[in-house]
C-alpha cells in the first residue's frame, strides 16, 4: 500500500451544539479515485469544506504527504496542491476557456498578458485529459454544455499540477452522455497519479470509477473498504443503516450517532 | 501518419481539438460565421455602427449644411467630452453597476480646476491635476460606499448626482461661472494641428496598428493558435487605415466659411480621444487588471473564488470612471470656455450612456 497524500486522523468538528464529524479517519491515495458516500446529512460537504480549508477543523490532524500541516485558510490548501471543483461551478460566462482555467493566476510577459502562452497550455493540458468535446478553446464558456463546463473546472486542476482534486457531486447535474465524459475524464485525472475524492450520489457511477469508498453515516466513518471488496447493496445499506453484516459501525455505536 | 504516432509516442493522446484537425478557416468562412453569429443575435457593435450610419444619412438629407466640413469638424470637437464620459462608463457598466453622478463629477472637477487656476493662479497642468485628483476622490467614496457597504450603485450615484450640484453651486456661487481662458486648457478643442502634423499623425497610427496586427498574427501562426484569416487581419488594418486617412483629409480641409479666416487641420482633442481610446482599450483587454473587471462582471463568486480581490476591483472602476468624467468635465470647459454652476448636469450624462 502506498503512502497516503492527503490523511486525516480523528477529525472532530462542530457547529454549535451540533457535532457533525465525530473522529473522522480518512485517506486519499495517489493515482486512486475514493469516493465518499453517503446519505443527505452525514456530513460530506462539511468534511471537504474542512478539508478544503473553509472550515477550520476543531480537532484531529491533517497530514499531507506524511507530514502534519496547519490549515488556515483556503489559500493554504491551494499552496499544497489541493483543488476543489464545487458542484456549482466557479466559471465566468463571459470569458472564454483559456482565461477561465487563468483566472487569477494569469501569466504575464512584458507587463501585458501572455495570451500565447496561456492558450498553449490550456491546450495541452485538455490534450493531455483526452478531451474532444471542445472545439476551441477560445469558446466562450456560456457557449458549452453542462458537460462541457465541468470538463474544463476539471481540467483547471490538470494546468496547476494539483496533487489531490477534490470533487463534489461533478455529475450531480448532467444527462447520461455528458456525465460519461466526465467520469471517464475522473479516471484519467488518477491515472496520472492525482488523488481524487469523487463525492457522488450515483452509486453506479462510484462502482465504475471509484477504487476505495468511504462511507459516512450521521458524521461517523461507517466503513472505507475497497470498491472491488463490497457489492451495490452492501453499501446502501452503510449508507442508510450504518451497517451491513460485519462491515460498518457496531449498533451501539450507530444508535448512539442517532 | 507520423504526426499521429510522434504525439502517441510523448504519451499524449491523439490530437483531440476539431480546430486541431481543421484547416485553418478562409475568409469566406470568417464572413459566414460572423454572419451566422449575428443572425443568432450575437451582434455586437453592429448596431451601434448601423445606428450611426441611419442617423447620419437622415440628417444629411434634411439638412444639407450636416455633411459640411465645418459642421463633421464641429462635431468632433463637441464630442469629445461626452465620449470619455462615455469611457469611463464603460468600466463600471462591465461590473453591472452604473454612475449616475459621473456628469456632475466632470463638473466639480471642471470647477477644481478653473477655481485653483483663475483663485489661486495655478499653472494649467496643477489645475488638471487637482480637477482629475477630485474626479478620483469622488470615485473612491462612490465605490467604498458600494462595495463595502454594499448599498446599490444606482442609490449611491443619485445621492451623489444631487450632492454634487450642490457643491458645484457652492463652490461657484449662484447662477456665477469661472473664466477658462487659460491658452493650453482652451486649446484642446479650439486650436488644430497643422496639416503636416495630422498627416504624420495619422500615417503613425496606420503603420502601428498595421503592424501589431501582422506581428500577433505571425505569432499565432508560428505558435500554433487560434487565429483569424489573413483575410480578416487586411480588413482591421483597411477599416483603420480608411477612418483614420479619412477623417485626417476631411479635417484638412479649409472649413472656414468666412473667406478672410482659414480653418484646417485636426483638432487637438481627437488625438486626446484617440490616446485614451488605445489605452483604456489595452488594460481592459491586455493586462490582468482588465481580465479580472470582466471576470468580476461575469461571476463575482467565481472571481473571489478564484482568488481576485472583488471590492478592490469594484472600488477600482468608480474610481477610473469618474477620474475619466473629470477629463470630460475639463474638456468641456476647455470647448465652453467658463465652468458654470449647471456643468455636467442636465443631459449629460445621458448623451455618455446613449453613445455608449
Amino acid at each position: 500500500m502506498p503512502e497516503p497524500i492527503l490523511e486525516l486522523r480523528g477529525v472532530n468538528k462542530s457547529f454549535g451544539v451540533v457535532h457533525v464529524l465525530h473522529d473522522i479517519d480518512f485517506q486519499v491515495y495517489p493515482g486512486e479515485v475514493t469516493a465518499l458516500v453517503g446519505d443527505n446529512g452525514a456530513g460530506k460537504s462539511t468534511l471537504v469544506k474542512a478539508i478544503a480549508g473553509i472550515h477550520p477543523i476543531d480537532s484531529g490532524s491533517y497530514l499531507f504527504e506524511g507530514d502534519p500541516v496547519t490549515v488556515h485558510g483556503p489559500n493554504d490548501v491551494a499552496a499544497l496542491g489541493i483543488e476543489v471543483v464545487y458542484q456549482d461551478l466557479a466559471l465566468c460566462d463571459n470569458l472564454d476557456i483559456v482565461q477561465n482555467m487563468f483566472l487569477g493566476r494569469e501569466l504575464i510577459r512584458h507587463g501585458r498578458l501572455d495570451e500565447s502562452a496561456m492558450e498553449t497550455q490550456a491546450r495541452e493540458a485538455l490534450t493531455s485529459l483526452s478531451v474532444r468535446t471542445v472545439k476551441s478553446v477560445r469558446q466562450s464558456v456560456s457557449s458549452l454544455s453542462g458537460g462541457q463546463r465541468q470538463t474544463v473546472a476539471i481540467a483547471k486542476s490538470v494546468l496547476w499540477n494539483s496533487r489531490v482534486v477534490l470533487l463534489d457531486e461533478p455529475t450531480a447535474a448532467l444527462g447520461v452522455a455528458q456525465t460519461r465524459q466526465v467520469i471517464e475524464l475522473v479516471r484519467r485525472l488518477a491515472d496520472q497519479g492525482l488523488g481524487v475524492v469523487l463525492i457522488s450520489h450515483n452509486l453506479a457511477d462510484v462502482f465504475e470509477v471509484a477504487d476505495r469508498i468511504c462511507v459516512l453515516y450521521l458524521g461517523r466513518v461507517a466503513a472505507e473498504v475497497k470498491t472491488s471488496e463490497v457489492n451495490h447493496s452492501q453499501v446502501v445499506e452503510l449508507i442508510t443503516a450504518g451497517r451491513s453484516g460485519s462491515l460498518g459501525l457496531d449498533s451501539a455505536q450507530a444508535a448512539q450517532s442517532m | 501518419m507520423t504526426t499521429v504516432n510522434a504525439k502517441r509516442q510523448t504519451g499524449f493522446a491523439p490530437a483531440d481539438f476539431a480546430a486541431d484537425d481543421r484547416t485553418d478557416e478562409t475568409f469566406l468562412d470568417a464572413f459566414r460565421s460572423y454572419a451566422r453569429r449575428v443572425r443568432g443575435g450575437d451582434m455586437g457593435a453592429l448596431p451601434a455602427v448601423l445606428g450611426l450610419i441611419v442617423l447620419f444619412v437622415v440628417f444629411s438629407v434634411a439638412n444639407e449644411r450636416f455633411t459640411s466640413a465645418l459642421n463633421l469638424a464641429n462635431l468632433i470637437t463637441q464630442a469629445g467630452s461626452i465620449c470619455v464620459l462615455a469611457m469611463g462608463l464603460v468600466f463600471v457598466l462591465l461590473l453591472g453597476d452604473i454612475d449616475l453622478s459621473a456628469g456632475v463629477a466632470g463638473g466639480v472637477a471642471a470647477c477644481a480646476m478653473a477655481l485653483t487656476m483663475v483663485n489661486d493662479g495655478w499653472p494649467w497642468w496643477a489645475g488638471v491635476l487637482a480637477g482629475v485628483g477630485s474626479g478620483a476622490l469622488i470615485g473612491l467614496l462612490i465605490g467604498t460606499l458600494r462595495a463595502k457597504l454594499g448599498i446599490p450603485s444606482f442609490v449611491v450615484t443619485l445621492a451623489f448626482f444631487l450632492g454634487l450640484q450642490g457643491v458645484t453651486l457652492k463652490l461657484i456661487g449662484e447662477g456665477g461661472s469661472v473664466r477658462v481662458d487659460n491658452p493650453v486648457i482652451r486649446g484642446i478643442t479650439i486650436d488644430n494641428m497643422s496639416p503636416a502634423a495630422g498627416w504624420a499623425c495619422a500615417v503613425l497610427i496606420v503603420a502601428a496598428f498595421a503592424a501589431l496586427q501582422l506581428y500577433q498574427y505571425r505569432r499565432k501562426v508560428t505558435l500554433g493558435l487560434d487565429h483569424p484569416p489573413v483575410g480578416v487581419v487586411a480588413a482591421r488594418v483597411a477599416v483603420v487605415a480608411a477612418v483614420s486617412l479619412g477623417v485626417t483629409s476631411l479635417l484638412n480641409v479649409n472649413r472656414s466659411v468666412n473667406a478672410d479666416v482659414e480653418i484646417r487641420g485636426v483638432p487637438y482633442v481627437l488625438p486626446l480621444v484617440g490616446v485614451l481610446l488605445i489605452v483604456l482599450t489595452f488594460i481592459l483587454n491586455r493586462t490582468r487588471y482588465g481580465r479580472h473587471i470582466y471576470a468580476v462582471g461575469g461571476n463575482a463568486e467565481a472571481a473571489r473564488r478564484a482568488g481576485i480581490n472583488v471590492d478592490r476591483i469594484r472600488i477600482s472602476v468608480f474610481v477610473v470612471c469618474s477620474s475619466l468624467a473629470a477629463v470630460s468635465g475639463i474638456i468641456a470647459a476647455s470647448y465652453g470656455g467658463k465652468v458654470s454652476a449647471s456643468s455636467g448636469a442636465g443631459n449629460t450624462l445621458l448623451y455618455a450612456v446613449g453613445r455608449r
